[in-house]
């Protein structure tokens, strides 16, 4: 799977190895290597584990549902430091969206990766998301 | 007022170009159907019934002449040679080609403009006042306040795919003339007990198929905290507005089910959470940053002037027309020699809203000559000058009556707000617009409709109540029932700072039978009222419905399930009675004006 970067795609094997919330909390697994949740995750669950988590990935199941970009801001907002990823169904318009709401990354499949290639991506990567909030 | 500067400039470009790539994209195949379905209402593009509509945005109604001036260029180059000025306070342009429309956007951002979030999931154009900055009753200006949220909200990252859409007013009157109680968010601009300025900030109203007043979620908000707790309000709808169905999507219902105590608490918690954020994209508001906005909106440099003027009382002495005109189209202005003056864009029998690129080229005129270059959209989809000397009141009129817009209704039963309908909208269940031309060619005469006085009809022609019939004092709904038109009447709506929704009087009327029923309420009005101080929606409040219903559903003509009023004697137009002798007559007979 793709994951989109600002400097482009890159082509990770770590994907496989995200841990379920559920898995998490109930002592399954090391979620040092990742953990995957659901956009309606309350973030105050994972506080205790921020140190402990590798990564967040949070789920788009569809790019018209926006409450990743406030789940991110969350947990940006709760204190985790840590990488943040958006994955599944984003599109290459909502990239600068994402970077500033405080994703670091974009994980898309490799149908959307056809149809939206690289350069798309790129051509919007350093665009402001908000640029009239930049002049404050 | 507001000027762009480079940041301003560079973020319109950037969303030109990206709406022209994204144009690209959807015919290249990289965008499906569905992806670029929001950015393109995100640009303000819709497909309507017949063609696309491209949405302008006017933040809070205020523009000025060389803006007037590039509206009416882009009706005439790229659309039929007219405009609709909507309750919204926007311009659409109903017959714009796609391919054209890049050109356009890049048009409107020459003269400091665009169409960005004024539709779509998203935070759309803030309204306020129309009299902001003029009015004789303002506490604070709210300009720099809808203009320091249009610079938030205007690509906001966080708030592009929103549940659904989402609606902020504000007013800085006591006399709510922004409807800021039917709002998604509605801010009043208030004093707490130390005399610091803040907001009153209400949340979760709107009318559509759910209309609901708004509630007070916080009493008293300081001027800093604004986009912090407007981001933890959004942020709260964001994460728990409903998703499953888009009719119960706004934050009305969130506000709704959830109950106001729990979406405060939770709003509060946000907001704390976000003030004790280091270096969030939300910080307290600067000082700086708001006296940098507040600059723009600087009082104009008025003249030193008496309030009266002897042009002006002989003109008003000599000339019937012109002291209609000023009786119902001028209002009272903060300085002294000044008015503020509505010009009315509801000509009897034209759809109400549309100007043609003449009229919109004789306004940024007459605003360039008289008006320190301004003016204003009202929600009632009238055009304000705000800054009129009152000596100049008399070539103003004349000017207006050269470009057939000095009719002096405003306020009046023929100044009826109405959405484009069945015309032109895709959403549409019946016809609004020929509604409300068969209302004011039956009420064209002048005395007569000085005699009923304040009388707000709006006019929606489906559910989702763009016309705002909730709030008119007459509301008529167009619905459609077996493939036939059915107009709902609602009775005793207010928009104002006393807001209320109205109450739906009984079974719909057939199109035909609307300007009857609509006349027996008026005259059942005239016959009740106490006298002719007394308003239509005073009588209602202190009489109640059932007279109302009784002159919409009187027994002897019908009153079947679908209505009453069939073979009710049409009117001709224009009585011949004056207005003294109508109000005589009026008092003895509800239905006198049936004679003329």
């Amino acid at each position: 799977m793709p994951i989109v970067t600002d400097s482009g795609f890159v082509f990770a094997d770590e994907t496989d190895a995200l841990l379920s919330l559920d898995a998490m909390l109930s002592g399954g697994g090391d979620p040092a290597g990742g953990l995957e949740i659901a956009n309606d995750t309350d973030p105050r669950d994972l506080v205790p584990h921020f140190e402990a988590v590798g990564l967040i990935a949070v789920t788009f199941p569809n790019f018209a549902d926006g409450r990743g970009f406030s789940l991110a801001r969350r947990l940006r907002a709760l204190g985790y430091k840590g990488r943040l990823r958006a994955k599944g169904h984003v599109i290459s318009d909502q990239y600068p969206m994402a970077r500033a709401c405080g994703f670091d990354e974009v994980e898309i499949d490799e149908t959307l990766a056809a149809r939206q290639p690289e350069q798309h991506w790129l051509a919007v990567a350093t665009r402001s998301g908000h640029a009239l909030q930049a002049r404050a | 007022m507001y000027r762009y500067d480079e940041f301003d400039d560079r973020f319109v470009r950037e969303r030109v170009a990206s709406f022209r790539s994204q144009v690209e994209r959807r015919l290249s195949g990289a965008l499906t159907e569905d992806e670029f379905k929001p950015l393109r209402l995100q640009n303000g593009l819709y497909l309507q019934l017949h063609a696309y509509m491209l949405r302008v945005a006017i933040p809070y109604g205020t523009l000025n002449s060389p803006q007037m001036l590039q509206l009416a260029m882009i009706a005439e180059r790229w659309d039929k040679g007219y405009g609709h000025f909507t309750t919204r306070q926007n311009i659409q342009f109903n017959w714009p080609k796609l391919q054209d429309v890049p050109a356009i956007l890049e048009a409107l951002a020459d003269v400091g403009m665009h169409a960005i979030q004024t539709s779509g999931n998203c935070i759309r154009n803030v309204t306020a006042d129309h009299f902001a900055g003029a009015a004789a009753d303002e506490i604070e200006d709210p300009r720099p306040t809808a203009e320091i949220l249009r610079q938030w909200s205007s690509g906001h990252p966080e708030f592009a795919f929103l549940p659904r859409k989402f609606k902020i007013a504000v007013t800085g009157s006591p006399n709510d003339r922004a409807v800021t109680k039917a709002h998604d968010i509605g801010l009043r601009m208030v004093r707490n007990a130390a005399g610091e300025p803040g907001y009153e900030v209400i949340v979760g109203g709107g009318l559509g198929r759910t209309p609901m007043i708004g509630k007070v979620i916080r009493e008293f908000l300081p001027k800093a905290d604004l986009l912090a707790y407007l981001e933890s309000v959004l942020r709260v709808y964001n994460l728990y507005g409903r998703r499953d169905n888009k009719y119960k999507a706004r934050i009305k219902i969130l506000v709704h089910e959830s109950k106001l105590e729990t979406i405060r608490a939770e709003v509060e918690a946000e907001f704390e959470r976000l003030m004790a954020e280091e270096a969030g994209p939300t910080r307290a508001l600067s000082a700086a940053e708001v006296a940098r906005i507040e600059a723009y909106f600087a009082p104009p440099a008025f003249d030193d002037l008496p309030d009266s003027d002897a042009g002006l009382e002989a003109a008003l002495a000599a000339d019937q027309d012109f002291r209609a005109w000023v009786k119902t189209n001028i209002v009272a202005h903060r300085q002294s020699g000044y008015r503020i003056v509505t010009v009315s864009i509801k000509p009897i029998g034209k759809a109400p809203g549309d100007a043609s690129a003449d009229q919109m080229r004789a306004l940024a005129d007459i605003a360039e000559r008289y008006s320190l270059g301004e003016l204003r959209v009202s929600h009632e989809q009238n055009i304000v000058l705000p800054h009129v000397r009152a000596a100049d009141l008399p070539e103003v009129f004349a000017c207006l009556q050269k470009a057939d817009l000095a009719t002096a209704n405003i306020g009046l039963i023929t100044d009826i707000i109405a959405c484009p309908g069945m015309d032109y909208c895709a959403l549409a269940t019946a016809r609004s617009i020929p509604v409300a031309q068969d209302i004011a060619n039956h009420f064209n005469s002048p005395a007569l409709a000085a005699e009923i006085g304040k009388l707000q009809i709006k006019i929606s022609g489906c559910i989702n109540a763009c016309g705002h019939h909730h709030v008119g004092h007459i509301g008529i709904l167009g619905l459609e029932k077996g493939g036939i038109e059915s107009y709902q009447i609602t009775l005793g709506g207010d928009a104002t700072e006393t807001t209320a929704i109205g109450e739906r009087a009984g079974p719909g009327f057939a199109y035909d039978e609307v300007v009857p029923a609509v006349r027996r309420l008026v005259d059942a009005y005239l016959a009740l009222r106490t006298d002719a101080n007394e308003t239509f929606l005073q009588t209602y409040r202190r009489l109640g419905a059932a007279p109302f219903k009784a002159a919409l559903y009187p027994a002897d003509i019908g009153g079947s399930g679908s209505g009453a009023g069939g073979g009710w004697p049409k009117a001709k137009a224009g009585p011949s009675l004056s207005a003294s002798a109508q109000v005589q007559q009026a008092a003895h007979s509800q239905y006198v004006f049936y004679h003329f």
